[in-house]
């Protein structure tokens, strides 16, 4: 069963602190914490010990407050941050043999360009807001190795069509674009170099409901027929509902729960994950 | 013949953390299905019923006991301690579940939602829309309503809709979790006929029903299931 036996990416052990650390955090004994903060010395401790595991064409979700960590996390697995420690494998890469966080520069860009998409939540950090729209997407496909103009307009325009961005505006720049149509540029740009790993961090959040619903509905429908893994951020619990397979829980730099998500909104176990379940009913 | 699911010990209780509280929702079920058997199960609301169900679909964690169920891909396995994926694929190929309530992808049209369902199994998109035109016109669900959204539904052609989804994939193992409970009698005439044709077809199968007469008329065994505990009546 090839299926169960390779997960396209693991995660094991990732920390991530900002600041360095003292003697009376190093041992992180909950009394001398505040949450995830060292009141002695100011360090952060964003991510603690997080492990999971993303399957082939699957979608998984996380969830957690604001300051749980999911964007840090992110942000770590995109290379926009370098993690304190932890390895992390991609299963296609250099065989799966390669811890990614211990490869050189050059070989990160590699991967990003050639084997992860993302989507922020803010439009300005995925998109050059002055460029055309087709021109970020040439961008990201020149990064992969792309040379050739009319491949990489005809790539360009079949993704804005595919988002539904009206071709007679492709050359137009994205911040000319409504926040809905922004977001759409961002995924047809994520989407450009057919990337195995899609990384969505809160890409629906701060968008009305009807371009929410929209970017959902694309969101899903590209998985069901590109078959990519999609590894989703969010705080909105019926957005996680309505895509994830699995869901990861968050709190305070921790994965304190994982399960089926349909377990995790149904049969929560730990008291977070209960009281956010809660507020959503 | 051999059992397809042997229920041994289950006890299944829920912490509420914020109310303090701790709820036993069922203690020591135990429970077999041979395979090609329909059994039911009776008990007043809040008895236990669904919770069993939900125990085996994994909805719900199950803190004791085991729940072995002999699959097709993985052999003879607990339920209670597979992991996500197994699980997962197990949804996807082998135990189904329909219940009263249609939980559905917004902005999705009844012809998609059955045939997405079918897909999952790896079927391709032509044959997948075969059986879908199939079942739906097995359930006499208006043909308008095929490439509209369920959303919009009446109670009952959301339920018969439901149940289609289910059923088309001819699962080993259905759970029904009282799929019958508000549908009027020509709609549940439907629904008997297609669980006819399926127990036909070899599905095991699980069910809660409240109209008893309609249960009777179908299975083979029955537990009842009284405070969390299982009697047994034939």
């Amino acid at each position: 069963m090839n299926e169960f036996d390779s997960p396209i990416l693991s995660v094991r052990h990732l920390n991530k602190q900002f600041g360095n650390g003292c003697e009376s955090c190093r041992t992180q004994n909950p009394e001398q914490m505040l949450k995830n903060y060292c009141p002695v010395c100011g360090t952060v401790y964003a991510c603690k010990d997080v492990s999971f595991d993303v399957y082939p064409g699957e979608v998984l979700g996380i969830v957690g407050e604001s300051g749980s960590g999911k964007s840090t996390l992110m942000k770590c697995l995109y290379f926009d941050q370098e993690v304190t420690s932890g390895v992390a494998y991609i299963h296609t890469y250099k065989d799966g043999k390669k811890n990614l966080f211990e490869e050189s520069g050059q070989y990160k860009r590699y991967i990003r360009n050639h084997l992860m998409g993302k989507v922020y939540q803010n439009p300005i950090l995925g998109l050059k807001m002055d460029f055309s729209s087709i021109g970020n997407i040439a961008e990201k496909l020149i990064s992969a190795g792309e040379r050739h103009v009319g491949t990489m307009e005809a790539r360009g325009i079949e993704l804005l069509d595919h988002v539904c961005i009206p071709i007679h505006r492709s050359k137009e720049a994205p911040k000319n674009f409504s926040g809905g149509m922004q977001q759409r540029v961002q995924i047809a740009k994520a989407l450009s170099n057919k990337p195995p790993l899609l990384l969505l961090d809160e890409v629906t959040t701060g968008l009305d409901l009807s371009v929410q619903a929209s970017v959902l509905d694309l969101i899903k429908n590209l998985q069901r027929e590109l078959e990519i893994s999609i590894v989703l951020v969010s705080h909105d619990l019926g957005v996680i509902r309505m895509l994830a397979d699995r869901t990861l829980v968050m709190l305070e730099g921790r994965v304190i729960e994982q399960g089926l998500t349909d377990q995790i909104l149904e049969d929560p176990q730990h008291q977070y994950t209960q009281q956010l379940v809660h507020s959503l009913l | 013949m051999e059992n397809i699911l042997s229920i041994e010990g289950l006890s299944k209780s829920f912490t509420l953390h914020n109310l303090g509280k701790h709820i036993h929702a069922i203690r020591d079920i135990n429970l077999y299905l041979r395979e090609g058997e329909f059994v039911g199960i009776t008990g007043k609301s809040g008895s236990g019923k669904s919770t069993v169900l939900k125990c085996i679909y994994r909805t719900y964690c199950s803190q004791e006991g085991s729940i072995w169920y002999n699959s097709i891909r993985f052999g003879k396995i607990n339920l209670s301690e597979v992991s996500e994926r197994e699980m997962i694929s197990l949804r996807k190929h082998e135990i189904g579940y329909v219940s009263q309530f249609l939980d559905v992808m917004p902005r999705t049209t009844a012809r998609e939602l059955v045939a997405q369902s079918i897909m999952e199994m790896g079927t391709d998109a032509q044959t997948a829309d075969l059986q879908t035109e199939n079942i739906l016109q097995h359930f006499e669900l208006d043909r308008e309503l095929w490439d509209s959204y369920p959303t919009t539904f009446s109670g009952g052609e959301k339920l018969r809709l439901n149940i289609a989804r289910a059923m088309v994939k001819r699962p080993r193992l259905l759970l029904l979790d009282e799929p019958t409970a508000s549908l009027d009698h020509a709609s549940k005439l439907k629904v008997k006929e297609l669980l006819e044709q399926l127990i036909k077809g070899g599905t095991t199968m699980l069910g809660i029903f409240h109209d008893l007469e309609f249960m009777q008329d179908l299975c083979d065994r029955e537990y009842s299931i009284e405070n969390g505990n299982f009697t047994i009546t034939h």
